[in-house]
């Protein structure tokens, strides 16, 4: 499964399992918040990763982390 | 009469196979192998005057002593050629190829076709556009060929056609087979954009849904994988097109255009600490990886999922590339490696990180 931010690219591509992550230069984490939010949020991608893992899907499918797990 | 040089490999020669791999260049007069059909097809108002080959191993590091071959080829005592721009003993063109997909064969001829542009004369190399050293070429003109040798027939129509064409001074197209990067150029449109936009449009209300001035690339159907069954027992791997390595990057991973991808150990690591990890990847600011490499390689987390029994285990190495502007031959050859050695080494599924 795929963790990017370029969502639009990696269907293009055909990636078949994709998690939306918040920025390019950093796809497992969020600069703008506290350490411990961060790590939080790095989890609940990671989550929804494994998800996105146990999940079939035939065509390019986006796991959007739910708005309000987010930190 | 336009006198072309034709680059070849040891096995087009008819030298050898494998063990022939490691022959330095060689020097024959007149068309060998696979430029007696090119000769045929070019006619007579053109002559390969001489042909080199090298053996695969050594061509792509040795360019420079080809090309020197190349030069000393001495047509009509050397005193030049009827075409104009031609250098070089009267050598007008140095063709190269076809190499179909085979990867060090490809190597060299793009190499060849670049330095030999480098050199003054017109060049032009023949692959399949899968093949990894297309990208070497450079903006040195590239068609292409079929996937393999059983295609030869058609791939030195092609090679003909845009030789002859190249001879008359005329750019190369899609349309010739031209393939890999394409230069820009500068040309006066017969309407003017405004026009061309509507025209476009009712080209495509008229029902051509394809029809447009730049034609973007083509990427693969991907067929997905099947669902991890029990992520509880699984191994899973992470790997990352990042570029995030130790932080002396003891592989020289590229920073931009990745010809490879590096593989380190994590096993015995808990996390990843700023300071000893560095992303050297190209196209983004690294500073924000560099405080916490987390931010790249999820690990601490990773750590968190195994610990909690979310996953089995997590394998003992990441994998790591440079994805920016990397080739899509190149990328498609990592994802397959990728992929055969994590299913090798135990691991059931992948989690890529992508800036």
């Amino acid at each position: 499964m795929l963790l990017c931010n370029l969502i639009s690219i990696a269907e293009r591509v055909g990636a078949p399992r994709i998690v939306p992550t918040r920025g390019i230069p950093y796809p497992t984490g969020d600069p703008s918040l506290t350490p411990e939010a961060e790590k939080a949020w790095r989890r609940r991608l990671l989550d929804r990763a494994l998800e996105a893992l146990a999940t079939t899907v035939h065509q390019p499918t986006v796991f959007e982390v739910p708005e309000e797990a987010r930190a | 009469m336009a006198n072309i040089v034709h680059y070849i490999n040891q096995f087009f020669a008819g030298v050898g196979g494998e063990d022939s791999a490691g022959s330095g260049p060689t020097l024959v007069m007149g068309p060998v192998g696979p430029g007696r059909r090119l000769a045929e097809l070019l006619g007579p108002e053109h002559e390969i005057v001489a042909t080199v080959w090298c053996g695969d191993d050594v061509a792509s590091g040795i360019v420079p002593a080809i090309i020197d071959l190349i030069r000393s080829v001495d047509v009509d005592g050397g005193v030049g050629s009827d075409v104009d721009g031609g250098v070089g003993g009267g050598v007008d063109l140095v063709a190269a190829g076809p190499a179909f997909t085979s990867g060090r064969y490809g190597l060299a001829c793009a190499r060849v076709a670049a330095a030999a542009h480098d050199a003054g004369w017109l060049a032009v190399a023949s692959m399949h556009e899968d093949n990894p050293g297309l990208d070497e070429a450079g903006a040195t003109p590239v068609v292409a060929s079929g996937e393999v040798a059983r295609r030869m027939a058609p791939s030195l129509d092609r090679l003909a056609g845009a030789v002859t064409k190249l001879l008359r001074h005329e750019p190369l197209t899609a349309a010739d087979g031209r393939i890999g990067k394409l230069a820009r150029l500068t040309v006066m449109a017969d309407a003017r954009a405004a026009e061309r936009a509507v025209d476009l449009a009712l080209v495509r209300l008229a029902g051509d849904h394809t029809a447009t001035e730049i034609p973007l690339p083509r990427f693969d159907q991907v067929t997905p994988a099947a669902p991890v069954e029990d992520l509880t027992t699984a191994m899973v791997a992470l790997v990352t097109e990042g570029g995030l390595v130790p932080d002396d990057n003891p592989g020289a991973l590229e920073s931009a255009r990745a010809t490879r991808w590096l593989r380190y150990p994590i096993g015995n690591l808990d996390a990843l600490m700023a300071g000893e990890w560095r992303s050297i990847h190209g196209g983004f600011s690294t500073a924000y990886a560099n405080d916490d490499p987390h931010r790249i390689l999820p690990l601490d987390v990773g750590r968190q999922l195994v610990a909690d029994g979310a996953v089995g285990s997590l394998f003992a190495e990441y994998f790591v590339t440079t994805g920016n502007g990397t080739s899509v031959a190149n990328a498609r050859r990592f994802g397959i490696e990728w992929a055969a050695d994590l299913r090798h080494s135990g691991a059931r599924a992948a989690i890529l990180t992508a800036t």
